[in-house]
């Protein structure tokens, strides 16, 4: 008991690192000067074309042309000038300030898309399609982040969510297939990520095992199980087992003909909208809710929730439990919207991609649906751009996502801090 | 403070009287007992900030003998190990009964002939079994014992990379940090290897020397980065390393279609042959393709037993692991343990990857770390982050893996039952009184007389 009192101040006065951090300021400055040299000196002398609408729209926008050279000269200028900003917030002692940072990513990602497109052979594109297409790609990672706020604010590590997404692609596919339903699927797939969930928890909650260790071997047992039974049985009868209907495209009448943000919220299967509904409830319970209230209090300082009558390991067994279902219902994507059927290792490290956007995200739901739209947007556009054929090497546009990541998690997000007792087991005395 | 003093790596304590020195060693471990003891009572309430999963986390179960429930394991080590193994064994034989056509055939009329169906099942996952033994380990077929003993070197062969980067992650692990990122350290360090080894143009020796330190070095470039960047900036190792494999491979890929790196010739992303001078001499003749890597997997091993257990950097590496914040206290960098770590574990991974390059394949694909690098972290945890059990585990995960081909030839078992045998493995290692309850052994601690033990035991093991 005297450790713990002894040991809090310690810990929460070492980290703070009240030393003023230049880290930001400098990446700032660094990214800024690439913006004068590449999106500025380096731009290339056309116009690039930003299609606004599909002609077959109810409402057509016109198309946006901007002339590349200029607006890399600008963006490039105005990116300088906001280094220098936060150069001088961080000497007068005060940190660089987040409306900085999201109008400096805003105008770098303006002036990196003028110029990749402006450089590619066909400097046109149509900015609704991959805003759309990075939404569609976003959701599976959207429900893996969510599901890792579940489990995660109420103190458990969820690094099964790989292995969640995965059994749930499968559950979905071979149970649609069965029953020649989609939606019978999509409670199957609920059911598997259910399913993973609970050994999760039973090993990490009931036998103390470590959390991520658990999370990992999960995954691998799922991939070898899944991978195992896709092809003894699978794929020697697809026709029974693996050829799920999909989920039907749902358009809501009116509101789907909004120019670019209609067919984003309102032209979506069951599981994009459920998408959208996921992240508003788990926000507003997580944070206006007696349950949240619980769940958070559990996840940062399961001592004094159980002083207080909260049942501390029931309480994780549940949102566990919850973060299988939601986790689940993701991978039923890949399989009911994506692609009509499974295949081997199929969501290929989205689970761990849908980790990062959860730390990026800084376990808020929320900031984790954004951090996965990010993924999304980088991975589509590494999509699109090698259709336009671009300067950029193919293989640097695929890994743009991951650097994305690192320069994110490493620069400009800072020390994103986790729920208190996340990682760590709760035992009772 | 006593790590400093740590006495076997400081020459001119040894040189001193013996008593001082066993003094100073007491001390060491004393002061060891205490972090760690620190790490348990301090890591169960506050974590340290901004490193949620990792070192914290890892604590409670991850390394380190002295924990309770390392103690837990420790007791009834041996038994646990063997029953989690063949209860992990059971399990997957009844999934591959259960898929088997033939079962599912004698299964529609199971009433009338039970027999037939569980005849069936039996055959087989025995048959299976079988083949995965006689492709692991003995062939007792063979037309020679050159023959026979055949598969119990290619077990070696497949071992050796996976014991390498497998103490990567356990050496990483001790430092408490979890290091993902084996199949990426694995590819740099492979893609430099063998990049010396296709370029230069050097004697036999010398060149191979290039080629392991090349290896080594891109593994610790690759692994250090993401201790400076976990060092500087706080973030998150476990998302590093992810990231850091995804854009290694693609790194790769890029690399393999510049002129460079490509063979000549060729549209294909693979690269020239490594000159002979560049390649591992086979260990046991040409008739196997056993190497000498493995012997380097055995000197890493022991290196790291000496490096983790002797050394003074090997013991701020657990001070950290157990408690940053008390090893901090303790005079100890933090960041440096946290680089120094990463790079020696990059490093290690880089050694499979030239084991890959420079002994098996001979050849820079994308595809030549194989799944060795996400394999080798199951290594490292069923060899619960010690060297020499890491050692064991590479084995044994080897030989599952030059089992399952042989098996998936011959039977047509899918191979990746071998990924689930190996997954239930771990999870039943990792939980004794799971397996304990599930085979009525009494839970240690408790001494009670053998014959009343058998009761308390069923409630015991399952509380």
């Amino acid at each position: 008991m005297s450790t713990v009192t002894t040991a809090a101040p310690g810990r929460s006065a070492a980290p703070a690192g009240a030393v003023r951090s230049w880290k930001t300021p400098i990446l700032l400055a660094v990214l800024a000067v690439v913006a004068l040299l590449v999106f500025g000196a380096g731009a290339p002398r056309n116009n690039v074309t930003f299609r606004l609408s599909d002609p077959n729209d109810a409402i057509v926008l016109p198309d946006l042309v901007l002339p590349a050279a200029a607006t890399g000269w600008l963006t490039a200028v105005v990116l300088a000038a906001l280094a220098v900003l936060a150069v001088l917030a961080v000497r007068r002692g005060a940190g660089v300030p987040v409306w900085l940072v999201a109008v400096f990513a805003v105008l770098f990602l303006i002036g990196f898309l003028t110029w990749v497109i402006g450089s590619a052979n066909n400097p046109n594109v149509a900015l609704y399609g991959l805003l759309a297409g990075s939404v569609t790609l976003a959701v599976p990672l959207i429900f893996g982040s969510l599901s890792g706020v579940l489990s995660e604010r109420s103190g458990v590590v969820n690094i099964a969510i790989e292995g969640q997404l995965l059994f749930g692609a499968f559950a979905a596919a071979v149970a649609a297939s069965v029953s020649g339903s989609a939606i019978v699927g999509l409670f199957a797939a609920a059911l598997a990520g259910v399913i993973v969930s609970f050994l999760l928890a039973v090993f990490s909650i009931r036998y103390i095992v470590n959390q991520v260790i658990v999370g990992v071997v999960l995954n691998v047992l799922v991939s070898g199980l899944t991978g195992f039974l896709f092809s003894s049985v699978l794929s020697k009868d697809a026709e029974t087992w693996n050829s799920p209907p999909r989920l039907p495209v749902l358009s809501i009448p009116v509101l789907s003909e909004i120019p670019i943000l209609g067919p984003i919220l309102f032209e979506q299967t069951i599981v994009g909208y459920l998408m959208y509904i996921a992240v508003a409830v788990i926000y507003v319970a997580l944070f206006r809710s007696r349950w949240g209230l619980r769940t958070r209090a559990v996840g940062e300082h399961p001592k004094a929730a159980d002083t207080l009558g909260v049942n501390v390991n029931r309480m994780r067994f549940i949102n566990v439990l919850l973060a299988g279902v939601v986790a689940g219902v993701g991978g039923s994507f890949f399989t009911l919207v994506s692609v009509s059927g499974f295949g081997r290792d199929m969501t290929a490290g989205q689970g761990y991609i849908a980790l990062a956007a959860l730390i990026f995200g800084r376990w808020n739901p929320i900031g984790a649906f954004f951090a996965a739209l990010l993924f999304g947007f980088a991975t589509n556009l590494s999509n699109v751009l090698s259709l336009l054929g671009t300067p950029v090497p193919d293989q640097f546009l695929r890994m743009l996502p991951y650097v994305v990541t690192v320069f994110a998690v490493a620069g400009l997000v800072g020390r994103s801090r986790a729920p208190g007792a996340s990682g760590i087991p709760y035992v009772k005395g | 403070m006593s790590p400093q003093e740590n006495p076997p790596v400081t020459p001119d304590t040894a040189g001193g009287q013996p008593p001082t020195r066993r003094a100073a060693q007491e001390a060491a471990r004393e002061e060891e007992r205490r972090l760690e003891a620190a790490a348990e009572t301090g890591g169960g309430q506050v974590p340290p900030p901004a490193v949620p999963a990792s070192p914290a986390a890892l604590a409670p179960a991850g390394p380190g003998d002295e924990q309770p429930l390392m103690q837990r394991i420790m007791t009834g080590n041996a038994l646990v190990a063997v029953l989690a193994v063949v209860l992990s064994l059971i399990l997957g034989g009844l999934l591959i009964a259960v898929t088997d056509e033939d079962v599912a055939r004698s299964a529609s009329y199971f009433f009338s002939r039970p027999m037939d169906t569980i005849g069936a099942a039996w055959s087989a996952a025995s048959g299976a079994y079988a083949a995965l033994f006689q492709g692991s380990v003995f062939n007792a077929g063979g037309d020679s014992f050159a023959r026979m003993i055949y598969p119990l070197t290619q077990t070696l062969t497949v071992a050796t990379p996976l014991i390498c980067a497998g103490l990567g992650v356990a050496l990483a692990f001790r430092a408490g940090l979890f290091n993902i990122g084996a199949q990426g350290q694995i590819l740099i360090g492979a893609t430099l290897a063998g990049w010396v080894g296709f370029t230069a143009n050097l004697p036999f020796g010398l060149h191979l020397l290039l080629v392991i330190l090349a290896g080594m070095l891109g593994g610790a470039i690759w692994g250090g980065l993401v201790g400076v960047l976990k060092a500087r900036t706080g973030a998150h190792e476990v998302i590093l390393t992810i990231m850091l494999n995804y854009i290694a491979i693609n790194l790769v890929l890029y690399l393999l279609s510049t002129p460079g790196f490509q063979r000549p010739g060729s549209t294909n992303p693979i690269s020239p042959q490594l000159e002979a001078t560049a390649l591992y001499p086979p260990l046991l003749g040409s008739g196997f393709r056993l190497h000498w890597g493995f012997v380097v997997a055995v000197l890493a091993t022991v290196f790291v037993w000496w490096l983790l257990n002797r050394s003074t950097v090997g013991f701020e590496l657990r001070a950290v692991g157990a408690n940053a914040t008390a090893a901090r206290t303790a005079g100890v960098s933090v960041s440096r343990g946290y680089i120094l770590a990463m790079a020696i574990a990059g490093a290690l991974a880089g050694l499979a990857g030239v084991a890959q390059v420079a002994g098996t394949e001979k050849v820079l694909t994308s595809g030549v770390a194989a799944s060795f690098g996400f394999d080798a972290i199951t290594v490292a945890l069923l060899g619960r982050s010690s060297p020499w059990g890491t050692f064991a585990a590479g084995l044994l995960f080897g030989a599952f893996r030059a089992g399952g081909v042989t098996m998936q030839a011959s039977t047509g078992t899918s191979i990746d039952i071998v990924l689930v045998v190996q997954s239930l493995i771990v999870l039943f290692i990792a939980a004794p009184p799971l397996v304990r309850s599930l085979f009525r052994l009494p839970t240690p601690g408790a001494v009670p007389p053998a014959r009343r033990n058998r009761k308390t035991a069923a409630t015991g093991g399952a509380a």
